[in-house]
């Protein structure tokens, strides 16, 4: 990869990645999409104009120039669950983690006192309901006491994009309404008529299916609606978060126990997720790699995999982009 | 002794019922009285089910023991734009087991927006011994694998009809294994499949086929093997063409001109993929016949296509791209006067500028010059108070209008005021509307004139509409046939849904995503209701790990008599009474 043009990253952080392709590592890795779960190594996050793309979780480029070239592509752990309590904070200014197991009396004694909305007097008709019980009451106070612990100062993905300025115009999901079916077959008639490859201005509707090892399903994305890789990951972390932290395993009991042991125990195993997809080659890369123009371009579906199995793919994914370029 | 109705043998009740055909006057019949409910549930053959988690399985056939057709719908109306996630539900599996073991006769079976697997398509093929129709409407989940084993054991099958479905294409063999005595197909439409099937299978089906009146083409047959097709079928009535060629060939096009001239009784055409302008001519032979003419994929000019429609003269119904642009609309309105439907789909949606020369005054001039016009899609990008309220004057018998304006909270471009009278004019005048989609800046207020004049209105889909609650509830307590709402992006919350909580019982289903209903009204509604299913989505977590008072993000209501439903993903919640009791 000769060089790594400037519109790869749309929030403006192309400036710091693209020049020095030379320093092979270091652009690859600002390029790099990383899944992390809580358990693995945590390094210190880095600011918001860091360049990382993360997935589930953020960390520090200086770590990783300390690891060897070839784990560059490994997992890096940042801890899946404060990907997702960002998330969370994100939208709900509330937070959910798993990592913090300490809980204090006083942090209990906060968070009931924070924890209003199960008091009769925001929903009227729940008085004596049995939601109101003092065991229901300390249960959610236990789950919301670790929100206290979990300051996070580093700023989710999502808010970055708020303030980013679009590069393109956003498109909302699902509007103008028109079928999925007109879509595609709009889009690869806007395709045959320009040989060229130039792009005709039209439907350019990229859905692909992504899966995740172990998921009981596979979802499906639209990559037109994400204009960088870390729209695309923090989309991602979301629609997968609750296969991760197990939530989604016991339908019906949502939070029951907040998160109950066994998932933490998974977690904590350090069940590593890479992201990866299939090219028109019908080869399987690592996301991350290259200009993301030139990802969606070539991006057939999606997997995220287990890193144990993606460590064959560092290198194929880097000599493949060099001799495309 | 007096003689009543009651003392009628059964047998002629029974041959009185089988000339009720409508599923209303049908259920009307069943509750005349008990014993009417008893002969008309047994001599039932048909059943629409508008909504598979209304009903079970076994609830269905335990009341219509001898069904010989079956209607289901499964996914909400707005999956078909990506906003419901994979995995929701809408399993066709559970239903055609429990048909197989209850119903050996079963002769037709129709799904939309259902997942189908390639194991239900093999049951299907193996377990209905007289099995004629199978038609799958959007829906995805299987592969061509499945198509084979109908194919190979469907002895009878007169209709396969897959529609706009996700089929995962592996190979076209499948089509192979109709078997050479096989000759009572009817109607195939193929036209979603990707990959070529055996164009020799293909063309010796079709010649053996004497009744095969809809044949629906996909893009991989090229132009080149229409004309032996149309030659084996001259009997069609509606045909949808495969591919056209990228250039020019005098000698194909002569020989698909004289298989068109041969063709007397089509009266339908769709497909037209990639088509070349200079090949349009063909069909003009049928052109004067034609009834039904969909070009919602022909990426051909404005001139191009006006040649064309202005030969249609008997035309009914039109699907066409913006590339008609006002002036084709124009000759559409004064060439095809007996058009009863148009639909104009957009060929540049994403496109931050108008690429083409279509404005509402299209829409205005075909409801001036089309008296039977009542079934309207149109996509543009610019809209009046005023255009409207002439298309509603004009149009008085206008029975389904859906109107999307791209740019989303669009005012009056002329006025820049909110759409709100425009679109009053549509509900006040066209007192037979069924079906409403709304676009462009509108406030409470329309959603106002729609409580009022609405009153025949079945289905209403709002978007970016509306200030608050007050909006909703004109709608909820004012249209009294609604039966389907969908409701994206619009400040509707808690308030409005809770008092109209009974409201919801009388309708189909209700869609709200991206409003403002909090968990908490959706557990009071889960709770006071049990005949509802209030079910919650959200990826971003469980819901009750938030504030009660949170938004969620999607909310899907529906009325069910079987209880809250056990295939749910990890994504859905259910706030049935149990359930909420386990939330806490």
């Amino acid at each position: 990869m000769s060089t790594l043009p400037l519109e790869h990253d749309y929030i403006g952080l192309a400036e710091k990645a693209s020049p020095s392709s030379d320093e092979d590592g270091k652009t690859f890795k600002e390029t790099e999409l990383r899944l992390g779960l809580p358990g693995s190594e945590s390094p210190e996050r880095k600011p918001v104009s860091g360049v990382c793309v993360s997935l589930f979780g953020k960390h520090n480029n200086n770590n990783n120039n300390n690891n060897n070239v070839k784990s560059h592509h490994h997992v890096h752990v940042a801890g899946a669950k404060r990907g997702f309590s960002d998330a969370i904070d994100a939208k709900w200014g509330f937070s959910v983690s798993v990592t913090d197991s300490h809980v204090s009396e006083s942090d209990l004694g906060k968070a009931s006192a924070l924890f209003s909305p199960l008091e009769p007097k925001t929903i009227s008709s729940q008085q004596g309901n049995t939601i109101n019980t003092p065991a229901a009451s300390a249960s959610m106070a236990i789950k919301e006491a670790k929100p206290l612990q979990e300051k996070s100062p580093q700023v989710p993905a999502t808010n970055e994009h708020a303030t980013a300025p679009p590069a393109a115009k956003a498109q909302v999901v699902g509007w103008p309404p028109i079928r999925s079916f007109r879509k595609s077959t709009m889009a690869s008639n806007s395709t045959k008529n320009n040989d060229e490859g130039e792009r005709k201005p039209g439907f350019g509707c990229l859905y692909v299916k992504v899966s995740m090892d172990g998921a009981p399903y596979l979802r499906k994305v639209d990559l037109k609606t994400y204009s960088n890789y870390k729209e695309l990951s923090s989309a991602l972390e979301k629609m997968f978060s609750c296969f991760t932290i197990g939530q989604c395993n016991s339908p019906g009991l949502p939070g029951k126990d907040g998160l109950s042991e066994s998932s933490l125990r998974d977690l904590l195993h350090g069940s590593e997720y890479v992201l990866t997809y299939e090219d028109k080659d019908g080869d399987w890369m690592l996301v991350g790699d290259v200009p993301w123009g030139m990802f969606t371009d070539s991006c057939m579906r999606l997997r995220i995999m287990k890193g144990s199995e993606a460590i064959g793919l560092a290198p194929r994914a880097v000599e493949k982009s060099k001799s495309q370029n | 002794m007096k003689k009543t109705a009651y003392s009628f043998p059964e047998e002629v009740l029974e041959h009185v019922f089988s000339f009720i055909v409508s599923d209303k006057d049908r259920s009307s019949i069943s509750l005349v009285c008990k014993s009417w409910y008893e002969i008309e549930r047994w001599c039932r053959r048909k059943v629409f089910v508008g909504n598979c988690y209304a009903v079970s399985p076994p609830i269905l056939i335990k009341r219509f023991p001898e069904l010989r057709s079956v209607t289901l719908k499964g996914k909400p109306h707005f999956a078909d734009f990506n906003l419901v996630p994979e995995g929701w539900g809408g399993f066709a599996c559970p239903w055609i087991r429990a048909m197989a073991g209850a119903y050996p006769w079963l002769e037709e079976i129709r799904l939309k927006r259902m997942v189908v697997s390639d194991e239900s398509l093999e049951i299907i093929a193996k377990s209905f011994k007289n099995f004629k129709v199978l038609v799958l409407s959007s829906c995805e989940g299987f592969t061509t694998e499945g198509l084979a084993a109908i194919a190979a054991n469907c002895r009878n099958l007169r209709e396969l009809d897959l529609r706009e479905s996700e089929v995962e294409d592996l190979s076209g063999r499948w089509l192979s294994d109709f078997p050479d005595s096989y000759t009572s197909l009817e109607s195939l439409n193929i036209s979603c499949l990707g990959n070529e099937v055996n164009l020799l299978a293909l063309e010796r089906l079709v010649s053996r086929c004497p009744n095969l009146k809809t044949l629906r083409l996909n893009r991989a047959v090229p132009l080149d093997r229409l004309p032996n097709l149309l030659r084996g079928a001259p009997q069609l009535a509606e045909l949808g063409t495969g591919a056209y060629t990228s250039e020019m060939r005098p000698d194909v096009f002569s020989n698909l001109a004289e298989a068109f001239a041969g063709c007397k009784q089509l009266k339908a055409l769709s497909g037209f993929w990639d088509v070349l302008p200079s090949y349009l001519p063909a069909v003009y032979p049928v052109c004067s016949q034609l009834t039904s003419l969909n070009l919602s994929y022909a990426t051909v000019q404005s001139p191009d296509l006006i040649k064309l429609v202005s030969l249609c003269e008997k035309l009914q119904k039109l699907w066409v791209l913006d590339y008609i642009e006002d002036d084709g609309l124009e000759i559409l309105a004064a060439s095809c006067k007996d058009l009863r439907e148009l639909r104009v789909f957009p060929s540049d949606p994403f496109g931050l500028e108008p690429n083409v020369a279509l404005t509402e005054q299209g829409l205005v001039s075909v409801s001036e010059g089309c008296p039977k016009l009542q079934s309207v899609l149109y996509f543009c990008r610019q809209m009046s108070n005023a255009a409207l309220n002439t298309i509603a004057r004009n149009r008085p018998n206008m029975t389904r209008f859906r109107l999307c304006i791209i740019e989303p909270r669009s005012p009056d471009y002329l006025t820049l005021q909110p759409l709100d009278d425009g679109f009053g004019a549509i509900v006040e005048h066209c007192k037979d509307l069924r079906r409403l989609s709304l676009s462009g800046l509108l406030t409470d207020r329309v959603f106002e004139y729609i409580g009022t004049y609405g009153k025949k209105l079945e289905m209403l889909s709002v978007a970016f509409a509306g200030d608050s609650d007050l909006g909703l509830h004109h709608v909820l307590s004012g249209c009294d046939n609604l039966r389907k709402l969908e409701i994206r992006d619009c400040p509707f919350g808690d308030k409005a849904l809770l008092a109209n909580a009974a409201k919801l019982e009388t309708m189909r289903s209700l869609w709200m995503s991206s409003c403002s209903v909090s968990f908490g009204a959706c557990k009071v509604l889960g709770q006071k209701m049990p005949r509802l299913n209030v079910e919650v989505m959200d990826e971003s977590g469980p819901p009750d790990s938030r504030p009660e008072s949170s938004p969620v993000e999607k909310l899907y209501v529906y009325r069910t008599v079987a209880g809250p439903r056990l295939d749910m993903p990890g994504f859905v919640w259910t706030m049935d009474d149990d359930s909420a009791l386990r939330i806490s």
